[in-house]
């Protein structure tokens, strides 16, 4: 097989209109000549399969295509280690193989003596003044053979779009796993250090922000001055929902980011707090006190069909839909202090699944788990444990290193983004849903209350 | 412009002089000549008083506010940098009232009653220790709890807004108990007179 079909897709106005870099680039129909060979990269016997990216490949000379290729190998190294599924060969040891200048020229025995079994390589081609022609290559190193090969094109604005696209099609190619490289993630944020002065005193402001999942293009959403608080990404990631204190009174509000609208849906019935979206994006359940006290609702999308979904004196909040839409997990203090229940979505078959001493901000996995992620009060703070609802096990992920609160899991239900307090003031981290895998996400200013793209 | 009134007044009377003068002399042919300006038809008035000089604005002094009532003359923000309102405070995870703060707002009822017009906010706050998802309900709690007791003693619900803050805005920074019990608390904010 001397060269494999390229399957090429574009990937939209990449950062030209911030509309569309978060949207997954679709596939182009695959042409109709012959049926592919997926060939799938094995490592030793019982060991993962050893990757290495070096530096993607430019034609000396354009140095923001030289800088663009250095970075996309880079951040897709670090796409291909955050899943695990391969073991990724550190870059620093790659300095004694030359560099290749085309894919022709691959020293591949070098390669093999750094036991590498899969090796990507990739090349950065100018198209036009702000574009780019980005092809990826895994090569099997012992056959020599490239056993997937994509070309993508797009603006020269965000290089580290198309490493986090190549990332996805690895993982899918070779492990048939959703990679969350080009998920993104939104939480609130006070550092832009405003203050507002209030009848009482200056207070600080927190508003929306988004970011890659990775920590990187951190971007503000809302500008209101005001509390902004417990955004939520829409299912198709092009709006996000949340609390805002716009009004001075807290409501829902749904930011449509790429187009850079407003929508009210609770539109000031009472204090409307924390939504959360159904699976397919139709409604959305969230706390009001319209009625009284904190009690859970849905609504459609646009704010109609109202339905009480709660009815009691204690208070009921924070909740989360189950992947299949069909009932909803949330916080209560119905027994005395606040745990987490599992009620239909039509409001029938109560069930709590917690008795511990303070649990809050449930988050449902995406399948293929069946777990849900909550905070727990394990000493002075909180920790992030996960609720097997088959076994009816749980675990905990964090190990009291300050307070860790209100997680959310990545599309791939792999990971969990969380608060924690552990480096003294509040960021946000993500983890594996097995504990390890620590990072840090942010640095600046106070970060909490993160949620992940779906 | 005093001057030129002047230089007007003696031009006139030289025109006068020499027109008197030349009543007497041998007869000349007529001579053009140009006619003195028409006198300024009020030249003896003083000249216009110059434009008032600012003078140093007097503080306005308002009348004694009617002494029975200092409140009255205070502006809102003034009223809420130095409340009359007291603040209620409880316990964790609590929106129970004590002995306390039912004496708290036994006062602010009075206040209230007194300043018949005036409406509140009522803002419930939480301590940094519970999440802040299920603080959000918990101050809801707070404030109503609070205005629940007002509206028992007789001050319209209308009057009373209630707005919960959750943990977001603790009034103290600290992160002990003295910190804590100061920021579970239900704050009055006056909000019209």
């Amino acid at each position: 097989m001397p060269t494999k079909r390229l399957l090429s897709f574009a990937l939209m106005a990449l950062g030209a209109g911030a509309a569309s870099w978060a949207r997954p680039a679709t596939p182009s129909p695959q042409s109709q000549q012959q049926s592919e060979v997926i060939l799938s990269i094995s490592g030793e016997p019982g060991a993962r399969p050893r990757y290495a990216v070096p530096d993607f490949i430019a034609r000396a000379g354009d140095a923001e295509a030289q800088a663009a290729a250095a970075l996309m190998g880079a951040v897709l190294w670090d796409d291909l280690a955050f899943e695990r599924e391969f073991y990724m060969v550190p870059r620093d040891t790659y300095k004694t193989i030359p560099a290749a200048r085309s894919f022709a020229d691959i020293p591949f025995d070098r390669w093999r003596e750094l036991g590498v079994d899969g090796l990507v390589s990739g090349s950065v081609e100018r198209t036009g003044p702000a574009s780019f022609r980005v092809e990826v290559r895994l090569f099997d190193v012992r056959s020599r053979r490239s056993v997937m090969a994509k070309e993508y094109t797009g603006a020269t604005s965000n290089p580290r779009l198309y490493a986090h696209t190549a990332s996805d099609d690895i993982h899918f190619q070779q492990r048939a796993l959703r990679g969350a490289a080009r998920s993104k993630l939104t939480f609130s944020s006070d550092r832009d250090g405003e203050r507002v002065a209030n009848a009482i005193a200056e207070r600080d402001v927190k508003e929306i922000y988004i970011a890659d999942y990775d920590g990187a293009n951190q971007k503000r959403v809302t500008v209101t001055r005001k509390l902004n608080l417990f955004p939520r990404w829409a299912p198709d990631a092009r709006a996000i929902a949340y609390t805002s204190y716009r009004s001075d009174f807290p409501d829902v509000y749904i930011s449509l980011i790429y187009q850079g609208t407003l929508e009210n849906p609770t539109s000031g019935r009472g204090q409307n707090w924390l939504p959360a979206w159904s699976p397919d994006g139709t409604r959305l359940c969230f706390t009001s006190t319209r009625d009284g006290n904190a009690e859970l609702y849905l609504m459609n999308r646009d704010g109609s069909n109202v339905v009480r979904l709660t009815n009691n004196p204690a208070i009921d909040t924070s909740p989360t839909w189950s992947p299949g839409g069909t009932q909803i997990a949330f916080t209560s203090d119905r027994s005395g202090s606040p745990q987490i229940y599992i009620i239909d979505a039509d409001g029938l078959n109560l069930n709590k699944i917690t008795s511990e001493s303070w649990c809050d901000r449930p988050t449902w996995s995406p399948a293929p788990f069946n777990e849900i992620a909550y905070a727990s009060k394990t000493g002075p703070g909180y920790d992030i444990r996960i609720y097997d609802l088959a076994t009816q096990e749980r675990r905990q992920l964090t190990s009291g290193q300050g307070s860790n609160e209100s997680p959310a899991y990545a599309p791939n239900g792999r990971h969990v983004a969380f608060m924690s307090t552990r480096t003294g003031r509040k960021q946000i981290f993500i983890m594996g849903r097995d504990g390890l895998g620590l990072k840090q996400v942010t640095t600046v200013g106070n970060n909490y209350m993160p949620d992940w793209s779906k | 412009m005093r001057i030129r009134t002047a230089s007007v007044a003696v031009l006139t009377g030289l025109v006068v002089a020499s027109l008197a003068l030349g009543a007497c002399a041998p007869k000349k042919p007529p001579v053009a000549r140009p006619l003195p300006p028409p006198p300024p038809t009020t030249p003896d008035l003083p000249p216009p008083p110059p434009p008032p000089a600012p003078v140093a604005e007097k503080p306005v002094i308002t009348a004694p506010p009617v002494a029975e009532d200092p409140m009255a003359s205070r502006s809102i923000d003034d009223l809420n940098r130095d409340s009359p309102m007291r603040i209620v405070y409880y316990d964790y995870d609590s929106a129970d009232l004590s002995a306390e703060a039912r004496a708290a707002l036994d006062a602010n009822a009075a206040t209230l009653k007194k300043y018949s017009a005036w409406t509140v906010t009522v803002e419930g706050h939480c301590d940094e220790r519970g999440t802040a998802e299920y603080n959000l309900a918990l101050g809801e709690r707070r404030a109503a709890a609070a205005q629940a007791y007002l509206v028992a003693l007789g001050i319209p619900a209308s009057r009373i807004k209630t707005v919960s803050y959750g943990k977001e805005f603790p009034f103290d920074p600290g992160h002990d108990e003295a910190a804590w019990a100061k920021n579970r608390r239900a704050h009055f904010v006056i909000t019209g007179k």
